[in-house]
């Protein structure tokens, strides 16, 4: 059933990485329960650009809840007050009529923000290219199960792989932490034969390439877990530990 | 041993250390308890004062007591580094934070909880470590009597009855979380450290407390 709802939206302004940013309140009116919260700031933007303001810069791309682009910290959680959804899938619904929402942008030294609301997440590429590939050679799509892999672990690594890069891990962590990320990448290639060969060069390569981008240690409050939009678990995180230990005693 | 040094030194290698030291440090907790439980038996401290005589005599003890200020001292220091440097990675505050919507006050307040406890185990040390290895052992002032005397202050008292809630808290989070920190997060053990865990930081917190609650009111003599 659509209502609709008025709000104040105290949104972070800032012009670019090197200078402060400071908060604007606006006010939005007639907002549509069934807009999605991305499509409610589409709604402000265009007021402010029929203005001449400059319109509050966002992230987002697919808006179907699968590209992890749209990072907004909303009323002090990543991604908004619902769990296991991005912001493109946090509809008005979930407010009320006459509330005012806070929206900030991802807040870690190693995602600088870019403008407003984005930032920049190249840290998590470069996590990856440190050593979240494998490198064999795969050649032709081989015969179904000709690799025996067991399903459990098949399932396990499929999860870990949910991982989509958003960065509320990040977010959601009082130490800017980015051990749920750095896990689920190791996890998805440590849980399969192909992701064997490399595994000790590559759990200590990401972790040296995570700790070098300036992210925090892991407190183990379980933040990241809850606010990730895939569910990704913190077992990753124990499996990241294992794999970076064994590696530490048994690399040559 | 660079390597070993390098991968203490990572972000994974400081938590394992603070795992490490922490669950050597919950071991000291088990012994001490068990030990100082001696005085409810209510017999004038004899059990106690012989079983603290025995610590402050035997050779492997006094020596794993150098090893436990080597492991308190790593835990302490470790800890306020992890403190400082993953504050630092967040150079601009989030102007709301809802914390309760995703994790435990307590898990989020280890540095708080653990500086509690610093400065409650100086004035603990000061107390009775002082008392029995620094100073010569009076014949007819036991370690018992020096028990009796310290808590028949009421503000003492309190002290250290907030002293053992902090360090419930710092356990509830500390004793699990020390597990994942090594590696050891599965289906089958997890479950079972949680249990043992939670039982753990109210059990020993509470015997403690009991102590300087039960000297002050005269519950044993």
């Amino acid at each position: 059933m659509e209502g609709h709802l008025n709000l104040t939206l105290k949104i972070w302004r800032q012009k670019n990485a090197s200078v402060a940013g400071k908060f604007e309140t606006y006010q939005v009116s007639g907002i549509s329960t069934d807009m999605s919260f991305l499509e409610m700031i589409d709604v402000l933007n265009n007021r402010l650009i029929e203005e001449g303001d400059d319109p509050v810069a966002f992230d987002h791309d697919c808006r179907e809840g699968i590209c992890g682009m749209c990072s907004m910290y909303i009323n002090g959680r990543p991604h908004g007050p619902n769990r296991g959804v991005t912001t493109c899938q946090l509809h008005m619904r979930s407010f009320q009529d006459g509330e005012t929402i806070t929206v900030e942008p991802w807040r870690a030294s190693a995602f600088p923000v870019i403008k407003d609301l984005v930032v920049n997440r190249s840290a998590f590429d470069r996590i990856i290219a440190a050593g979240g590939f494998v490198s064999v050679n795969t050649g032709n799509a081989q015969d179904a199960n000709s690799l025996p892999i067991p399903k459990d672990n098949a399932d396990e690594a499929f999860a870990a792989a949910a991982c989509i890069g958003c960065g509320a891990c990040v977010a959601a962590c009082k130490n800017a932490s980015a051990m749920l990320f750095t896990s689920a990448k190791v996890s998805q290639l440590a849980l399969l034969p192909q992701g064997q060969v490399e595994a000790a060069t590559r759990a200590q390569a990401m972790v040296a390439q995570m700790d070098e981008e300036g992210f925090g240690a892991c407190s183990n409050t379980g933040a990241c877990e809850a606010e990730c939009p895939k569910g990704i678990s913190i077992e990753n995180i124990a499996r990241m530990n294992r794999e970076y230990f064994s590696a530490t005693f048994s690399s040559k | 041993m660079a390597w070993l040094a390098k991968s203490l030194n990572s972000s994974l290698g400081k938590k394992l250390l603070m795992a490490i030291t922490g669950l050597f440090l919950i071991s000291f907790l088990l012994v001490h308890c068990s030990l100082n439980a001696l005085i409810f038996l209510n017999d004038g401290g004899a059990a106690f004062n012989e079983g603290a005589e025995f610590m402050g005599k035997n050779p492997v003890i006094r020596t794993m007591e150098i090893v436990l200020f080597a492991g308190l001292l790593l835990h302490i220091f470790d800890g306020l580094r992890l403190w400082f440097e993953n504050k630092s990675k967040r150079p601009v505050a989030y102007a709301k934070v809802d914390g309760a919507a995703n994790s435990k006050w307590y898990s989020r307040s280890m540095g708080l909880l653990g500086t509690l406890l610093l400065l409650f185990l100086i004035l603990h040390l000061k107390h009775f470590w002082y008392f029995s290895r620094l100073t010569e052992g009076l014949e007819d002032h036991t370690l018992y009597a020096e028990m009796q005397s310290v808590f028949t202050n009421p503000v003492v008292v309190i002290v250290y009855v907030f002293g053992c809630i902090s360090l419930g808290y710092h356990l509830l989070h500390g004793f699990q979380s020390a597990f994942q920190s090594i590696g050891w997060n599965h289906p089958k053990y997890t479950p079972t450290i949680k249990t043992i865990g939670a039982i753990f930081s109210i059990v020993i917190p509470a015997v403690f407390a009991a102590m300087p609650v039960a000297f002050y009111f005269h519950l044993i003599q």
